[in-house]
């Protein structure tokens, strides 16, 4: 589960977090957190270091232990090995009460006997706000999210998503250090969703406020964090810009949890300094502008995204030819289904525009990489046994 | 389309019909007949009075009986609550598997015993060689044994225990509800364990409060063994008052009247009590 596997590939590396606003937000580092429910482990040695103001995704399937790591940095668990700190200072032993990290739970979790007023109010009130401050910083929250004119309802009179922009406000009223967002778009539906995600997205950039937010979709973690920690089985699998997870993924997991791509497993036979050849599981051979880190004859696995894969009709050196399938045309882009001779499917996304053929089914064509570098190289032995 | 729903709605109106029935029977017409008689007059003339309810209302020595009665209720539902929340707060707190099972057994327990079984064993530990009574003499505590049967208190602690699980087991239903990441939101928000419980926990249990307030206060109000056999003859409440009437003095008008009394109080507190949780009620609907 370590990077030793990942194939170094020159590209621009951006660096996180510079677009946050300085100054503002609070930095959290967790150290090394292992957290056990009973014989349980469903937290191993978790190490992230989220700097101030930034905005970041915990990536995941259900069950991998986000929604733990989410409770340890609220205080509502404490951890059984390992450290957290805000700011530098530890808090694993400071009670959530007196911790300043604000969370938005995956049900919103309203006070349904209070008014909106006092649901946002709440958290002012505890650390015993005037009440003139407490009416205008309410009305200032509500304004933020834009629910201004709801402060008299009830929870159960609301939509799920401003439900869910008053479970925001409410967090924020208290000026939390770090906020934490449990899965807070899960429960809306499609279009909502889309309009809440850049809602979110701008109220916390413009707050400057350090989040962690958790999400099992991959799409909402590319296109909202700054950077993403990648998730499975209770261990961070990546962690890095969403560029990076999605171009340079480090473990065969990630690869196919972020994005589609094309596994095609083969045998490296040679490889120097600049290239490698892998044969195929029917013998045919592939040549890469990588240098992989492993033994030759080793058992690998490819991971190819379908849009860093040309179809050619002229064939040239290194191109594999491959059979037409199936040609799904799809708006902007054309989604094809190829096979190898030996009947190894491979999927192609293509560009579509005016002037560009289609390909047919039945029709040979030729299949390149578009990139030397668009191509990822695990040993088998690397991976997850649960992929 | 309307006729069909009204077909439906005959349909289940036939299916609860013998319970209707029954509860006509067994239950309404009793009512009637008990109200009936209460105000028809001593002695055998003919025609309803309020005389039996001027007599009631008239003597001192009665409408004691009616305010210990109704004060032995009030003091034995405080009781019951002050010891079953946190007990059902610990339940609803552990997690489902061996210990929860342990405990909800040992909640239901009083109500897999008969009451006569459960009144004398709190003799055996309130009388005067009792296990308090000889547990204070031989630590020096006391010099003589106190009297603790045939007292008020006496009875509260055994009604109390008695009564228990009619308290506990609404808590609970009611906490199960509660969901606890609102607890998890109100401590986020800087909340302390005291204030989350005071506005966050307590509120929404009110409907379970106030659930098992009305059903210890109408069993204790209503309950007839404990208090005779605890409070020994010496301490009178209302259902011991009318089987005195009824069955001792044969008067039969004047324990109808007693009855009917001790029927409109506890409706009236029910009534009180679930007018308060109506309050509640439209937040806790789930
Ligand atoms: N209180 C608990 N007791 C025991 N196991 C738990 C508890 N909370 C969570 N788990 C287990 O820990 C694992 C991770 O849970 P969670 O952090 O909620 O996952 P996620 O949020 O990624 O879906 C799951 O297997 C879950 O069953
Ligand atoms: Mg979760």
């Amino acid at each position: 589960m370590t990077q030793s596997s990942t194939v170094p590939l020159a590209s621009a590396s951006s660096s996180s977090a510079e677009s946050s606003p300085p100054g503002r937000g609070h930095g959290l580092d967790i150290e090394g957190i292992t957290h056990r429910f009973g014989d349980v482990t469903v937290l191993n040695q978790i190490h992230l270091q989220v700097n101030p103001g930034e905005f970041v995704a915990l990536l995941g399937p259900s069950g991998c232990g986000k929604t733990t790591i989410l409770r340890l940095v609220a205080g509502l668990l404490t951890p059984t090995v390992g450290q957290i700190r805000i700011d530098g200072q530890r808090v694993e032993h400071v009670p959530t009460h007196k911790r300043n990290v604000g969370i938005v739970f995956q049900n919103y979790a309203l006070f349904p006997h209070m008014n909106v007023f006092d649901n946002v109010a709440y958290g002012l009130r505890a650390q015993g706000a005037k009440t003139t401050n407490v009416r205008s910083r309410v009305q200032d929250m509500l304004e933020l999210v834009q629910l201004e004119v709801m402060g008299d309802r009830f929870p159960n009179e609301l939509s799920g998503g401003q439900q869910q922009r008053i479970a925001l406000a409410r967090a924020l009223a208290v000026e939390p250090r770090i906020l934490l967002l449990d899965e807070p778009f899960s429960a809306l539906d499609k279009n909502l969703r889309l309009d809440m995600q850049i809602e979110v997205k701008r109220l916390l950039t413009e707050q400057g406020i350090t989040t962690m937010f958790v999400t099992h979709d991959q799409e909402e973690a590319l296109s909202m964090a700054d950077r993403i920690a990648v998730m499975s089985n209770g261990v961070v699998q990546q962690f890095d810009t969403p560029t990076t997870v999605y171009d340079r993924p480090s473990t065969l997991f990630v690869s196919q949890f972020v994005g589609t791509t094309n596994l095609i497993s083969g045998t490296l036979i040679q490889h120097n300094r600049e290239s490698c050849v892998v044969s195929l599981a029917d013998g045919e051979q592939m040549q890469l502008a990588i240098d992989p880190d492993m033994p030759i004859n080793s058992p690998v696995q490819l991971a190819i995204r379908p849009e860093n894969l040309r179809l050619s009709t002229e064939p040239s050196p290194n191109a594999l030819p491959v059979r037409v399938d199936i040609c799904l045309p799809l708006g902007a882009a054309t989604i094809y289904e190829v096979r190898t001779a030996s009947g190894i499917p491979i999927k192609v996304t293509q560009p579509r525009g005016i002037g560009v053929k289609s390909l047919v089914p039945g029709q040979t064509v030729y299949l390149t990489l578009a990139s030397a570098h668009a191509c990822s190289i695990f040993h088998v032995s690397d991976t997850d046994p649960s992929v | 389309m309307q006729a069909k729903a009204l077909l439906k709605a005959g349909r289940g109106w036939a299916l609860v019909f013998p319970l209707t029935l029954f509860l006509m029977i067994f239950y309404l017409a009793p009512i009637v007949l008990m109200v009936i008689t209460s105000l028809s007059q001593a002695g055998e003339t003919e025609g309803l009075s309020w005389s039996q309810y001027a007599e009631f209302f008239g003597d001192g020595f009665n409408l004691k009986v009616l305010w210990d009665t109704v004060w032995l209720g009030t003091q034995t539902t405080i009781v019951c609550l002050l010891l079953g929340y946190p007990l059902a707060l610990l339940h609803s707190r552990t997690r489902p598997g061996n210990w929860r099972s342990i405990l909800t057994f040992l909640i239901v327990l009083p109500l897999l015993t008969s009451a006569v079984v459960r009144t004398f064993a709190w003799i055996v530990i309130l009388g005067r060689q009792g296990v308090i009574n000889s547990a204070l003499l031989s630590l020096s505590i006391i010099e003589e044994p106190l009297r603790l049967l045939s007292t008020h208190h006496g009875v509260i602690a055994a009604l109390s225990q008695i009564q228990m699980p009619l308290m506990i087991l609404p808590l609970i239903a009611s906490m199960a509800r509660l969901d606890p990441n609102l607890e998890a939101a109100s401590a986020s928000l800087g909340s302390p364990a005291w204030r989350t419980f005071w506005r966050i926990t307590f509120p929404l249990t009110l409907p379970g409060i106030i659930a098992g307030s009305m059903l210890v206060f109408s069993a204790s109000v209503s309950s007839f063994v404990t208090p005779s056999v605890i409070g020994g003859g010496r301490l009178m409440f209302m259902p011991m008052y009318i089987y005195q009437q009824a069955v001792s003095l044969f008067n039969y008008p004047f324990a109808a009247t007693i009855s009917t009394v001790l029927l409109i109080t506890v409706l009236a507190v029910v009534t009180l009590l679930s007018s308060l949780g109506s309050l509640t009620r439209s937040y806790t609907r789930t």
